[in-house]
């Protein structure tokens, strides 16, 4: 009862950010007009403002921070890994090059596009972890991120080079992405990353129980019916089509995965069903919250994305960190 | 009842197999130990238990059904196996962490049917713990932990139990007691496999002991069969004396001073 009542305040504060993210913009709107123009009601501009502007581009952070949040909460449970995150594993590293490398080949459909990203993402995790295995396995946190870290700066690296002969336009386009931006959101992209994240989420959901057996480790798994390496792939796999998504649609926007499954801790959530649930809603909060800041620091500028979120979860990986020694 | 039918096993790249044509049986309402230096093959056989080390021949069969025709949910709910070291990085309540126990039982959306609590509550019960179900596993001292671990193994509901090395961190008392609530659920008609190092120990509590040696079996039988100086001091490759214990009369081994030039050699 008393966990219910928390969790519908956990939504309402949810529903209020994004109302405010809404509102809030080189137009102000009122909080009232705002619900209105999301029903069709009031003053044209203001509706076509809220709906075509405004509301694509607070869906698009809900389900960024969503899938982050819950492709988090996945990999640090099944990785036995406080310190796991996408961003940090390279994962979302991966991920842009794949996304980049479709771009350059031309081909950037809302099929095509999170499809190369997860092919980038997917190979960048199988990277990390072997990276890791052949540096002294995975018992030490520490030794996965440094693989993780490794990866990433090898696929900034690979991004340099396919963007080494495009138009200087273009270069700025990527770049600005590579940092992480929902400005752009119309409700296509908003779509199609609503059903990754719909199917992601429901696969993790589906195979919450056998997290919580891998968080005990390899050999406590198998003594309760659970192969490790087997399940642990599946959920690798689904984190990073997760991770892919969110970054075919918005870039690398970092930290979102590592600090979300934490905050979700700290409310007294232990098993991953309700985990990964509560990571989707506080997810979906911190991101839209982000991006509320991102453009209200230092108006008219707008701040990257992944640059605000990257300033609130740096200190708190130091925090992670020192807790680990 | 675990049967173990002329197991072997290989190790990739290793030239000698870790377990060599071992034969034995742990049977209900019965302690049964497994002994002998590092590097014996008592880890293996555990490893086999949970199917982590595949056999290279022989079998292992568990109330009479394969190990090969048995998948690891199946086994997991015959056979509960408590492995030498588990620690949590994210913290669980004790009762959320002996609710695990019940995984192998669970349907992956089915909520919680009310007779698992039941199971909770007895296996809390049975490895003498009821009043720690509230507390956090990173509260828990290294004795509680094991009974703990013990508690989430009976939960699973099996008739065999199998534990690697359960004692290796604990003071007397909490060994003492670890010992006594084995062979509590051996009489209460489980099938208790213990690896231990603890000799004198497995000398008064066991019924049978397994003595491995270079993953062959060296003695098998009664303590009073396999505690024998001939037999444990050319296993353990040093020089000792076995004597009787005053309390219960089992046998008891006393390692004595090593005054010649051997020294245990390194056979893992």
């Amino acid at each position: 009862m008393k966990a219910t009542l928390l969790w519908i305040g956990v939504a309402l504060v949810v529903l209020v950010l994004a109302i405010a993210a809404i509102a809030y913009g080189a137009v102000p709107i009122g909080a009232h007009a705002v619900i209105d123009a999301i029903a069709g009601r009031g003053d044209p501009v203001t509706v076509a403002i809220v709906r075509t502007l405004r509301l694509p581009r607070a869906v698009l952070a809900l389900l960024v921070g969503a899938g982050l949040g819950m492709a988090g909460a996945a990999l640090q449970g099944a990785l036995r890994n406080a310190l796991a995150e996408p961003y940090l594993l390279g994962v979302s590293g991966g991920a842009a090059v794949g996304a980049v490398a479709a771009v350059a080949l031309g081909a950037s459909g809302p099929f095509i596009l999170p499809l190369a990203s997860f092919a980038g993402a997917a190979l960048a995790i199988a990277v990390a972890l072997l990276v890791a295995r052949a540096s002294g396995g995975r018992a030490d946190p520490r030794v996965l991120l440094m693989a993780g870290v490794i990866v990433g700066a090898f696929a900034n690296a690979a991004i340099m080079v396919l963007l080494s002969n495009a138009p200087p336009n273009a270069v700025r386009n990527a770049l600005w992405w590579m940092m992480g931006s929902v400005a752009d959101a119309g409700w296509l992209t908003a779509g199609w990353l609503a059903v990754y994240v719909a199917l992601g989420g429901a696969l993790l959901l589906w195979l919450a129980r056998d997290i919580d057996i891998l968080s005990l480790g390899e050999e406590s798994a198998a003594a309760l019916g659970v192969d490790a390496a087997r399940s642990s792939r599946s959920i690798f796999l689904i984190a990073a089509l997760l991770s892919a998504a969110t970054v075919a649609a918005a870039g690398l926007v970092g930290f979102v995965g590592l600090v979300v499954p934490h905050l979700v801790r700290s409310l007294g959530v232990r098993r991953h069903r309700a985990l990964i649930a509560g990571a989707a809603l506080i997810g979906a909060g911190l991101v839209v919250a982000a991006d509320l800041v991102a453009r209200l620091a230092r108006p008219p500028a707008e701040l990257p994305l992944g640059a605000v979120t990257a300033l609130l979860g740096v200190p708190f990986f130091l925090v992670q960190l020192r807790r680990l020694s | 009842m675990i049967d173990f039918d002329r197991v072997v096993i290989r190790y990739p790249r290793a030239a000698v197999a870790a377990v060599n044509v071992v034969s034995f049986s742990a049977m209900r309402g019965a302690v049964t130990a497994v002994v002998g230096p590092n590097g014996s093959g008592k880890s293996t056989l555990v490893r086999a238990l949970l199917k982590l080390a595949p056999l290279a021949s022989g079998s292992i069969a568990i109330d009479g059904v394969d190990l090969a025709h048995l998948d690891r949910r199946a086994l997991a709910r015959r056979a509960a196996v408590v492995s030498q070291r588990e620690s949590l990085v994210f913290p669980l309540p004790v009762w959320e962490y002996v609710a695990l126990g019940r995984h192998p039982h669970e349907d992956p959306w089915a909520a919680a049917p009310a007779r698992t609590d039941g199971a909770i509550a007895g296996a809390l019960d049975r490895a003498g713990i009821t009043a720690l179900g509230d507390r956090t596993t990173d509260e828990l001292s290294g004795g509680e932990w094991q009974r703990v671990r013990i508690a989430r193994a009976l939960a699973q509901g099996g008739e065999a139990l199998v534990l690697d090395e359960p004692t290796t961190f604990l003071d007397i008392a909490h060994e003492m007691s670890m010992f006594e609530l084995f062979a509590q659920l051996a009489k209460d008609g489980m099938a208790v496999l213990l690896v231990s190092h603890q000799l004198n120990l497995v000398a008064r509590f066991a019924d049978t002991i397994v003595l491995l040696h270079r993953g062959r079996v060296a003695a098998a039988g009664t303590p009073a069969d396999v505690m024998r100086a001939s037999v444990l001091e050319e296993v353990y490759e040093w020089p000792l004396l076995i004597t009787r214990d005053p309390a219960v009369g089992a046998p008891a081994l006393l390692p004595l001073r090593n005054r010649g030039p051997r020294s245990p050699s390194q056979s893992s």
